[in-house]
Order: structure tokens, then C-alpha cells, then sequence
């Protein structure tokens, strides 16, 4: 009992002091002059006279205000007391000179806000978890060549084959369980005369969702009689498809669905926040059901990803090696095919942001040394105030402040500017944070991306950070030891001043190393966006326009009538007035990887697929070539001939017959691949044309073109109309659809766009991060101009008087001119020093997403070495104008 | 702040408690009574005195009240709570543990 009262009592006085501080201290006073009094009284009956009374016993009781602050101490929240009163001062300083309070606060805004907005995505996408059930213990498992070079990410993977996904998940149990999926698309049609759409869509084996651990919205997942070769049609809806074309029915679930005209029965519909892989997945279907029986048993039909969950407590490595050396089993068993070697884990959250998380951790970095500059800036402001208030520090240091009280004191200035400026700035980073989110193309996890309470800590902590890093070194620099030399230190020395300048240039130096960094580093980002921009694909882009449609295998199930649709597309669309030329190809340059083939040269029989040779695989008309003007360099491209059985013929890329014939002629030779029905057939090579790209990001692969008039099943179904037209490409959109339309009214036609919009689509996210660090380094080179102009108008007017001194004894204005811009241009040059090697390392560092441009551009460091220098020129030039302008006689004499 | 150069360090709380356990006190006759209990061997300096009795406070080990004096002025006394009791004894405790221990080294010669 008695111990909770004695807390009760302490937490009673401890918010009585809290919040009757006023009252409180007027009962220590009375307090204390009770006790003067009785003294009083007590010396009066000892015989004195009242008023020596009162003079002995105040003799006796000391310095009444140092008792009552003694006795104050002892109170609770004293600290806090403190802290207010320094607040409060800092608060009363900065109100003083409002100019410099509003562009401190603007500065630390921009800098923390940006920084706080790109901290809130990387801690959505690469640092939060993912929203399965025990995320942790999810990875993917990927088969692994070792012969194979690293993918794009640094990291040697290669996607599962169906076989060896139900091998692995059948023989081996070191895992808890394992699923699969793959990338499908389908047509929804309806029956009554809805619009019909082409949607991209997973197929995923039975146990996938139970895996991730992830509920159904409505319904029930797959159950594994579904996921067999076979089985009736079932699917399961995302919930933003099941809102938008199914308007929310609550009585979808046993409801047939056509997707490619066939009937499908909607058992589930997912949550909404359920986006894995991408947000642009329609729906799921079984995985076993994508599969043709034949393809289905096969260990080299590279297309698929698994999930894996480990045992609770067990590590990925160990679990690993039984089902990699089940792989190495498949693979001797199989010596004749492109089977891999062995198996691979990485976590399931590395897997998905692989993309992002180097341009993310760059502009990170940039963001940084951007809030470093500002605060930097902010430093070297704080220090010029730091001057102006030498002498009243030092007085008050004389008269028994302590450095400490001191200091803090100063940096309760910093700490208000960077507290506003961090508050401010989360306000701004939570309105940049949701642009930045919609308009950064393909950021996985883009929906988890919001402001929560690690965000606001973090803001609140680099708000502190700057406080300290902005506030710190003026507080120590205008509170140091010199206290006498403070004192002493007339109006007319300068030579006070001395160190407190090099202080500000030494910080200068670093705001500009910082800068030059900056400027490097974006400078290289978007020399590589421009020279994605300008690279060509290797084929026509002016007023071309490209849109693609997929004929449902069910309608279109032979080849002749697949050939009947995309000959007669043709001569509609060439009839059409603006279309100067038509032609179909499987994916358009620039359009995206499609699909590899690995293939063998009968007449150079290689034992075994240790070193594979693979291809891009496509399809074309025989018009494809002229009309993207793809040069041919040999032989002949595809005519009307090759077609239905006619089809063993191929047209090669330039890099193709370099890298496979190298110093030989590939027309008339063979090659070995999959043909009709995957079997591997004999093709042979009849013309070499120029070389395009998959990708305007990378670099050239080989290419074979098979003709599209083959009409095979499953292989020429999808096509890309390319249409050259005379004038604006996307007039003729709908013209060309309506030609569709005419043709098969429920077919979908899909990713419009023309030439020029593929080449900036893929080209969005270099822009975007070469934009971004560009504005950062823009702001950078403000701040530091700004930074360079007011250390230079300081030391002019510091040096006024010696300035007219020089003038007086005949010193040419041009000279003094030149002496002050060089004193402004020497930290310049060592930051652009120090800045130029950083920058070089900071280049290493993003050598990964640059391409076309070298870390050691020259054009790129000239270029930002001048914009440098110019601003630094001009930022200096204005105060050292203003001092070769100095009137001696007048500068003598106002002081 | 001051410390009592007069006073073994720590001891200060001890006499406080202890003068104020028998009745309720203000500042003045608190020191007044330390004083003359010790023939004015222990000379309590007000700026030791007040500080302990504002942290004997915050500790919650004394309760202060004002109330009239025999004089008929406003002052504020200080008594002890229960916790302060239990408190007194246990620096009561370690004062004789100390004493003792004190004493045998200095009488040990």
C-alpha cells in the first residue's frame, strides 16, 4: 500500500511542478523570506538595531536569487525549464532577422522534405516486408547455368522449367512447400456484346496463395485437381478486375467467364491489396492448364518462378542443396537439352525490387548530399550571425556562463530552423512522395507506399541530425576560449575575424565538393537517358505505328486460318489512305525480350549444351523488313513462298551470323531448333539482316525472324501490325482498328503506341531518375552559389577598410578586383578538386546504370565543371565589383 | 551549489528527517534545531538546507503545508509521509553501519 501511494505523491508534486511553476516559485520565495525574517528577528532580540539586523542576517544568508535557483534545481523538469528558455531566446533571434529565418526554414524544408519523401518509398519497397504470412521465410528458387553470365541484376538466374518445378516440388522436402506461375494473357470476351480486352494474366499452381498465405476476398483458391493437364476451366479474379468489368457482383463466384472465347468458372476473387507480381495482373488460372501436355514434362522450357517457404528456423542455402542436386541429376539426364545444373535461392522482397533498388539508392545518396549542402549552407550562415554576436557571447562567458549553457543556447537556433524546416518539409514530402510514386514507371510495391510512423521518426531524427550538424560548429566556433581576444578586439582590427573566415571557407569547399558530386553523377544519368533517347533501334521510328492483337487459339486453331486473318488484315490496312506500308512481326524493336530460342548447327555438332547458343525469336512478314527498313546485308528476306509447310527457312541479324558464322557465310547453312509442336526441326538461313533491339537499355542479342505465314498454332497467333504512315501515326489508330473490327469483332486489340512511344516508355525510369538527381544537383548549385556569395560580401565588408587603405596608396582597381575574386575562387577550385575525385567514385558507383557514356565522360565533366565555374564566377564577381568600387576616403572614415 | 563543509556528505537528509519526524517544522526551525540538539557543532547553511528540503520533496519523502506559526506568520512546514519514515530508518541504519564501520578503523590504532 504504502509504495503506490509514495509514487502517487511524486507524480502529484512532479505535475504540480510541471504546471504550477509561477505559483510554485512564489511560495519559494515567501519561503525563503520567512526565513530572512526570523533571522531578523532573531538578531533584533540579540539587541541590534532593526536595520543592522536586516543587514547581518542578509550577510548571513547569501545571494538570495543564486539560493532560489539552488533550491529550483532540486525540482523536477528543470531540464525541460532549460530548454524552453533556450528555445524561447533561440525563437526571439531568429524573429530578429526574419529574412534569414524564412530561407534557413525554406532550405531545411526542401532538403528534409526530399529527403524524407525518398526515404518513404525506399522503406515501402525496399526495406518494409512483403505483405504475405512470414515473409521471411519466402524465396524464389531459380535454375542456374554454369556457364551462364549474370543477369542484368548481378545475380546469375535463369526461370524454372515445368518439369523440374514438379520434380523439385515432388522429390525433395528440405523446403515446407514450393509453388510455381508464369506470366499468361488472355481475351475476356462476353456473351452479350461487351467490349472484349486483352488482359494480362498468372497462371498459378494450386497451392501459390496458401503458400504466400494470402485469404481469398470471396470463394476459395485452387484445389489440385484443378492445377492437372485436363482439367475443367476454372479461374480466380483480382479484385480490381473483378470491380471493374464485374462491377463488384456478389454473385460472380460459379459464373462463367470467356476468356479466348472459351468458358472459365470464377471459384475466387483476391483481396484487393493483393497485387504480386505487378498490379497489371487481371486474374489467375491454374498453372498446369497454360501448358500443352508435351511442353508441360519438359526440363527446357524455361518460363516459370517459384515460390518457395522454408521450414521454420531452416536457412535457404541448406535447403537448397537436395533440390540442386536433383537438378544436377536432370541435367545428366538430359545432356542433349538446355537443362541447367543446379538451383539458386534469393529472398522473394530481393527478387522483387531488383530493378529498382540501385536507381532508388542513388537517388537516395543524392538526396543526402543534397540535405548535407543545405545544411552546410545553413552552418555557414549561422556563422556569419556567429560574428555579428562575438562580443556578447563573450561578455557573457566572462560573467560566468558556462560554454555548455552556451552552446546550447546557439544551437537552439539551428534546432528551431531545422524543427520548422523538418515539419514543413513532411508536409511537402507527403504531397512529393504520392507524384513521385504515380510517376515512376514499374516501382514495384507502389501501393505500400505511404507516410507511417518510421517515416515520421525519421524525419523527426534527420531533423535533429541537421540541427546538430548545421548548429554545432558555429555554436563551438563563436563560444571558443577567446574570450579576452573577443573583448580586446577593436572595430578596427580585422584580424579577429581571421579564423571564423576560414572556418566558413573550409565549409564553403565542402558545400562545393558536395555539389560537384552531384553535378557528376547527374550529369552521367542523363547523358545515359539522352543516349537511350537518341539510340537507335535499328529501324524506322518516324510515323510508324504498332498495336498488337492475339487471335484465340480456340477459333484460330489451324494454320490456314490464322493466315487467312493476318493476310487479310494486311491488304485492309495497306488499302487505307495514309499507310504507305504494313508488315507483322511477333514483338516490334524496342518492344520487349518476347522469347529465346537455344538452338544447335548440325554441321558443327557440339557434344553437349554446355555453352548454349540462343536467340530472340521472331516472327515476320514477308513485308516486315522494308517496311521498318531493317537493311538486308545478305541474301534474301521472306517472300509469299514461305508458308503453311514451307517454313524452314530463317532470317538472321547481323549480330547473329557475326557471333554464330564469324568469317563465313550463314546463307545456306542450317540450324537445329524448336519447331512445329516444340519437336526441334532443320531451319535453314537464307538473309542476314541489320540488327535491332529488344530493348533500347540493352545491348544487341542475336535475332532469328521465322516466317509468320507458317501460320503454326501457338506460335503465330500473337502479332504486332507495324504501319508506316504518312502523317501523324496516331490518327490512323482508329481507322485501323475499325479493320478488326471488320475482320473479328471480339478481338481485342492491345499497347497502341508508336514507334516513339515505345523508345520513351522504355526509356521513362532513366529519364525519371536523371531528371530527379538533376533538380537535386540544381538546388545543390544555388546553395552553394549562395553559400559562395555571402562568404565573399562578409569578407568584403571586413575588409573594407583595408581595401581603401590599398586603394589610397595606389593599388589599380583591377588589381583589387582580382585579389578578391581569387580569395572567393580558391575554395572553388579545391572543392571542384576533391569534388572531381568524388564524383569519379560516385560514377563507379552508378556504373551499373549507365550506358553509352564512361564514368570519366569528358563531356559531361566539362560540362559541369563550366556550369560550375560560371556560377562560381558570378556569385563572386558581384562582391568583388562592389569592392574594387570602394571609395578610400569614405571607407577610412566610417568606422 | 554549496556543499556543507561541516556536514558528512549525505548526512544532511538524515538530519532533516529525523528532526522533522517528531513534529512538523518550517525551514528556519529546522536548522534552528540541528543546531542546538548538536551544540552548535552542526551549522546548517541555508543554501544546503533548502535545496534538500525541495528534493526530500520531489522524492516524496516529506509533504509540505503552510500553516500559521505561534507568531501567527505564514509559513510552510515540513513533515514527514511514510515513505520518508521508512526512509529515516534506512539512512538511520546505514549512518550506524557506517559510524561503527568508521569508529573500528580509527580507534583500531
Amino acid at each position: 500500500m504504502r509504495f503506490p501511494m509514495r509514487l502517487f505523491d511524486r507524480f502529484r508534486i512532479a505535475i504540480s511542478t510541471l504546471l504550477h511553476r509561477k505559483a510554485e516559485t512564489q511560495r519559494l520565495n515567501d519561503e525563503l523570506q520567512f526565513h530572512l525574517q526570523q533571522q531578523i528577528t532573531e538578531n533584533m532580540a540579540k539587541g541590534m538595531s532593526e536595520h543592522e539586523a536586516r543587514s547581518a542576517a542578509l550577510r548571513a544568508f547569501g545571494n538570495p536569487t543564486l539560493l532560489r535557483d539552488q533550491a529550483r534545481s532540486q525540482w523536477r523538469w528543470n531540464g525541460l525549464e532549460k530548454f524552453m528558455r533556450d528555445l524561447r531566446y533561440g525563437a526571439r533571434t531568429l524573429t530578429r532577422s526574419p529574412g534569414f529565418a524564412i530561407i534557413a526554414i525554406l532550405v531545411m524544408a526542401l532538403g528534409i522534405g526530399a529527403t524524407a519523401s525518398l526515404f518513404t518509398i525506399v522503406n515501402a519497397v525496399l526495406l518494409k516486408p512483403l505483405p504475405f504470412r512470414d515473409p521471411g521465410r519466402l524465396v524464389m528458387i531459380y535454375e542456374h547455368f554454369r556457364a551462364a553470365v549474370d543477369n542484368t541484376d548481378g545475380f546469375n538466374y535463369n526461370p524454372v522449367s515445368p518439369a523440374d518445378f514438379n520434380d523439385w516440388r515432388q522429390q525433395t522436402h528440405s523446403f515446407q512447400d514450393m509453388a510455381a506461375w508464369r506470366y499468361c494473357g488472355f481475351s475476356l470476351t462476353g456473351d452479350y456484346g461487351e467490349l472484349p480486352e486483352s488482359v494480362a494474366a498468372g497462371a498459378g499452381s494450386w497451392n501459390l496463395f496458401s503458400i504466400l498465405g494470402v485469404p481469398m476476398a470471396l470463394g476459395r483458391p485452387f484445389t489440385p485437381q484443378e492445377d492437372q493437364l485436363g482439367a475443367s476451366h476454372v479461374v480466380i479474379l483480382t479484385w480490381s478486375l473483378y470491380q471493374r468489368r464485374f462491377h463488384g457482383d456478389p454473385s460472380i463466384l460459379g459464373k462463367q467467364i470467356r476468356m479466348d472465347t472459351v468458358p472459365y468458372i470464377v471459384v475466387g476473387v483476391l483481396p484487393r491489396w493483393f497485387t504480386y507480381p505487378d498490379p497489371t495482373m487481371q486474374l489467375w488460372v491454374p498453372y498446369a492448364s497454360v501448358f500443352p501436355p508435351e511442353i508441360y514434362a519438359r526440363h527446357d522450357m524455361h518460363g516459370s518462378y517459384v515460390i518457395a517457404r522454408l521450414r521454420p528456423g531452416a536457412s535457404a542455402a541448406a535447403a537448397v542443396k537436395p533440390v540442386s542436386a536433383l537438378q544436377y541429376r536432370i541435367h545428366l539426364a538430359n545432356l542433349n537439352a538446355p537443362v541447367a545444373e543446379d538451383a539458386v535461392t534469393r529472398p522473394m522482397l530481393v527478387d522483387m525490387v531488383k530493378a529498382v533498388k540501385t536507381p532508388l539508392i542513388v537517388l537516395l545518396c543524392a538526396v543526402g548530399c543534397m540535405l548535407l549542402i543545405a545544411c552546410l549552407n545553413v552552418s555557414n550562415l549561422l556563422v556569419a550571425r556567429g560574428a555579428a554576436r562575438r562580443k556578447e557571447v563573450a561578455v557573457r562567458g566572462a560573467l560566468g556562463g558556462s560554454r555548455r549553457t552556451l552552446i546550447l543556447e546557439q544551437m537552439s537556433e539551428s534546432l528551431l530552423i531545422c524543427l520548422l524546416g523538418g515539419g514543413l518539409g513532411l508536409l511537402l514530402s507527403i504531397l512529393a512522395t504520392q507524384w513521385l510514386a504515380n510517376h515512376w514507371h514499374g516501382l514495384p510495391r507502389a501501393n505500400a507506399i505511404h507516410v507511417d510512423g518510421t517515416v515520421l521518426a525519421f524525419t523527426i531524427g534527420a531533423s535533429l541530425l541537421t540541427a546538430v550538424i548545421s548548429g554545432l560548429l558555429p555554436a563551438l566556433s563563436s563560444t571558443g576560449k577567446d574570450v579576452l581576444a573577443a573583448l580586446q578586439d577593436s572595430s578596427r582590427s580585422a584580424s579577429g575575424s581571421a579564423s571564423r573566415a576560414l572556418l566558413r571557407k573550409v565549409l564553403l569547399t565542402a558545400e562545393i565538393a558536395l555539389t560537384v558530386v552531384l553535378l557528376i553523377a547527374s550529369g552521367l544519368l542523363f547523358k545515359t537517358f539522352l543516349h537511350l533517347r537518341s539510340a537507335g533501334l535499328g529501324c524506322l521510328t518516324d510515323h510508324v505505328l504498332t498495336m498488337q492483337y492475339a487471335l484465340p487459339k480456340k477459333q484460330y486453331d489451324t494454320p490456314a486460318k490464322i493466315i487467312a486473318f493476318h493476310e487479310s488484315l494486311l491488304e485492309r490496312v495497306r488499302r487505307l489512305p495514309g499507310v504507305r506500308a504494313a508488315a507483322l512481326v511477333s514483338t516490334a524493336p524496342g518492344g520487349g525480350y518476347e522469347n529465346d530460342y537455344v538452338f544447335t548447327i548440325p554441321s558443327r555438332p557440339s557434344t553437349s549444351f554446355q555453352l548454349q547458343d540462343d536467340a530472340l525469336v521472331r516472327t515476320a512478314s514477308p513485308g516486315y523488313f522494308a517496311t521498318m527498313q531493317i537493311p538486308l546485308l545478305r541474301g534474301r528476306v521472306f517472300t509469299e513462298q514461305e508458308r503453311l509447310d514451307r517454313y524452314h527457312y530463317i532470317v538472321v541479324s547481323k549480330k547473329f551470323a557475326d557471333q554464330f558464322f564469324p568469317n563465313a557465310n550463314p546463307i545456306g547453312e542450317e540450324i537445329n531448333t524448336m519447331g512445329a509442336n516444340g519437336k526441334l526441326e532443320n531451319f535453314q538461313i537464307i538473309g542476314v539482316v541489320g540488327d535491332t533491339l529488344y530493348d533500347v537499355a540493352q545491348p544487341i542479342k542475336p535475332i532469328m525472324y521465322f516466317p509468320i505465314l507458317s501460320g503454326l498454332p501457338r506460335f503465330t497467333n500473337v502479332a504486332t501490325l507495324v504501319a508506316h504512315t504518312a502523317g501523324d501515326p496516331l490518327a490512323l489508330s482508329i481507322p485501323i482498328q475499325k479493320q478488326f473490327a471488320a475482320l473479328d469483332p471480339q478481338l481485342p486489340v492491345y499497347l497502341v503506341l508508336t514507334m516513339e512511344q515505345i523508345v520513351s516508355q522504355s526509356t521513362v525510369s532513366q529519364n525519371f531518375s536523371a531528371t530527379l538527381v538533376l533538380a537535386f544537383a540544381a538546388f545543390s548549385l544555388i546553395l552553394a552559389s549562395i553559400g559562395l556569395y555571402g562568404v565573399l560580401s562578409y569578407l568584403v565588408t571586413q575588409r573594407v577598410k583595408e581595401i581603401g587603405i590599398r586603394l589610397a596608396l595606389g593599388a589599380q582597381r583591377a588589381q583589387v578586383l582580382r585579389l578578391v575574386l581569387m580569395d572567393g575562387l580558391r575554395p572553388v577550385f579545391i572543392g571542384l578538386i576533391l569534388g572531381l575525385a568524388g564524383g569519379i567514385a560516385a560514377g563507379s558507383m552508378i556504373r551499373s546504370v549507365l550506358y553509352g557514356t564512361s564514368i570519366l565522360d569528358p563531356s559531361v565533366f566539362a560540362v559541369m565543371i563550366g556550369c560550375l565555374l560560371l556560377t562560381a564566377v558570378i556569385a563572386c564577381a558581384v562582391p568583388a565589383i562592389r569592392a574594387s568600387r570602394i571609395e578610400p576616403m569614405r571607407a577610412l572614415r566610417t568606422e | 551549489m554549496g556543499k556543507p563543509s561541516d556536514l558528512v556528505q549525505g548526512t544532511l537528509d538524515l538530519l532533516i528527517l529525523k528532526t522533522i519526524s517528531l513534529e512538523p517544522k518550517h525551514g528556519w526551525a529546522i536548522a534552528k534545531r540541528i543546531q542546538q540538539i548538536s551544540n552548535d557543532v552542526l551549522q546548517v547553511q541555508q543554501g544546503s538546507l533548502y535545496p534538500a528540503l525541495h528534493r526530500l520533496e520531489q522524492q516524496g519523502w516529506i509533504r509540505a503545508k503552510w500553516s500559521e506559526t505561534e507568531g501567527g506568520r505564514q509559513a510552510k512546514f515540513y513533515s514527514l509521509t511514510a515513505a520518508g519514515r521508512s526512509q529515516l530508518e534506512r539512512e538511520k541504519q546505514s549512518w550506524s553501519r557506517l559510524s561503527t564501520a568508521i569508529n573500528l578503523v580509527v580507534d583500531e590504532a
